[in-house]
């Protein structure tokens, strides 16, 4: 069975749907990119597979013994997290917090993953550094350790290079491509460059008016690929 | 000094001192994860809405007004906490309308029917704010709950300080990764309303606006990580308190006030450190 499967799924906020009749798999060791224009549901469609935002019809089932806490999320940055007092250890242990129940304190468990996780990220310099000092390109290292600690299986991510330059991007794509290859984890991923999501993932999920699911190869001689390429994607 | 060492064998003072401390300590805990959520003003808010409530359980004659104060004010903190991140009218705005409100209509509903006995309403109004002399005149059993409630408020940010930290950095990751955010926010507004409550009666709701977003910010201009700011603020808030009480003692100036001027000085000097220090 595959790791989420969607079927026959509609979005949308307060009852108004924003996205109708989708369905798709992901399998282990996908990496899959959500394209598709400004407001077209990618991001309300991440909520949904989070469990942040109930469908308005249909189910998102998770499969292959992933639980529904075992997803790693890496959000869009938020205004609190700008000036958030936060050594960046505090933070990325807090992606063993979904598994604590009530339990108070974190284990030796939870700090050696942790801290397994910011040298996996090459953040070790910066542990104890305040999260608010770093630049763009630190902090969303920062996040996707965290995230990291959250699950084993899939990541799921939002614009992950939203805001960092060519260098820090190129490097970051570079990192998720090797948790995806070298550590066979399942990347999900909303992607507004087109270019980067053909050269890395494997599979495209294009939303908005016309809907493809399938294999990258399969994605640029489809009807929908070849016109959004045709009219340079989204500026990128 | 000897003067100091009179006030200081006075009971009244003594009590004083201990219930300071104590509601100093749990505002400003409470304080940092509020300040970082952009809910500095949720104190004066839910401040006035318990004097609304005060005002109706006067008008309605309850002997025991906490019966009604505790239930409308946990109520607004809940609406505004944990119903606030979806609703049309959100944060500043909503702890604004709710707080300008409460006031407005308890201050009313005070003068359309003045309770017995008592036609001093700008009076009342006042202590309500200011906190008056209150803190001078506490009961023992008055005590003994601050005492039982710091307790509560102590243990509750120390077994839930990682699950405080989650939900206030990120909460939707929180929630997406299967941390239970609504009961933790449900909790924290719950404590909050209790907390400012049982503050306003000792030392009046401009007091506890202050102990709330004062100590927090203060830490936070030297301090980088979490903890460091949860502790610094807590070390700053009951020394201000502590000294603010001693100072009033002697000074015979209003207590609240001084407190609070306390907490301008510390804010000062550690904004002043910060500018340094990143130089």
């Amino acid at each position: 069975m595959a790791l989420l499967t969607c079927s026959d799924l509609s979005l949308g906020y307060e009852g108004k749907p924003i996205l109708e009749h989708i369905s798709f798999e992901v399998n282990a060791g996908d990496y899959l990119c959500i394209v598709g224009e400004n407001g077209s549901g990618k991001s309300t469609l991440m909520k949904t597979l989070l469990g942040l935002l109930r469908p308005l019809r249909g189910k998102v089932l998770t499969g292959d013994g992933l639980h529904q806490n075992e997803i790693g999320y890496l959000p869009q940055q938020t205004v609190i997290q700008r000036d958030f007092p936060a050594s960046v250890f505090e933070i990325v242990l807090s992606g063993c917090q979904g598994r604590q129940g009530l339990r108070p304190f974190y284990t030796k468990a939870d700090k050696d993953l942790a801290w397994k996780n910011i040298r996996r990220m090459e953040i070790e310099p910066l542990a104890r550094r305040c999260y608010r000092e770093l630049s763009g390109g630190q902090q969303q290292r920062v996040l996707l350790a965290r995230a990291l600690c959250a699950t084993r299986k899939l990541l799921l991510l939002d614009e992950p290079v939203a805001g960092l330059d060519p260098k820090v991007t190129a490097e970051m794509y570079q990192l998720i491509s090797d948790l995806n290859r070298k550590d066979g984890i399942t990347v999900v991923m909303i992607s507004h460059d087109l270019e980067a999501a053909l050269r890395y993932a494997t599979h495209i999920l294009h939303i908005g008016a016309r809907i493809y699911c399938g294999p990258v190869a399969g994605y640029l001689k489809s009807e929908t690929g070849a016109r959004w390429l045709a009219e340079g994607g989204m500026e990128a | 000094m000897t003067l100091l060492q009179t006030y200081l064998q006075q009971p009244f003072v003594q009590r004083a001192l201990l219930v300071g401390i104590l509601v100093a300590l749990c505002a400003s805990l409470l304080g940092v994860t509020l300040v970082l959520r952009r809910f500095s003003f949720i104190g004066d808010g839910l401040s006035h809405v318990a004097f609304g409530a005060m005002a109706i359980a006067a008008v309605v004659g309850l002997t025991n007004d906490m019966l009604l104060i505790i239930p409308v004010t946990v109520l607004c903190a809940i609406l505004l906490l944990v119903a606030g991140q979806n609703a049309k009218i959100k944060g500043d705005a909503a702890v604004a309308m709710i707080s300008v409100g409460a006031l407005a209509i308890g201050y009313l509903l005070m003068n359309l029917f003045p309770p017995h006995g008592n036609s001093n309403v700008s009076g009342d109004v006042c202590t309500t704010l200011f906190g008056g002399t209150s803190i001078l005149t506490l009961k023992p059993l008055e005590v003994w709950i601050s005492i039982a409630l710091s307790v509560v408020v102590v243990a509750f940010f120390v077994l839930f300080y990682h699950k405080i930290f989650a939900v206030t950095f990120d909460e939707s990751f929180a929630a997406a990764t299967g941390a239970n955010t609504r009961l933790y926010n449900l909790m924290i507004a719950v404590i909050i309303a209790v907390v400012i409550v049982l503050a306003m009666k000792l030392v009046g709701s401009l007091l506890i606006s202050a102990l709330v977003v004062f100590p927090a910010l203060s830490a936070m201009r030297l301090f980088k990580s979490f903890r460091a700011v949860s502790i610094c603020a807590a070390c700053i808030s009951v020394l201000c308190a502590v000294t603010g009480i001693l100072f009033s003692a002697v000074l015979s100036t209003p207590v609240g006030s001084t407190i609070v001027a306390a907490n301008i000085l510390v804010f000062a000097i550690f904004t002043l450190a910060g500018v340094l220090r990143a130089r």
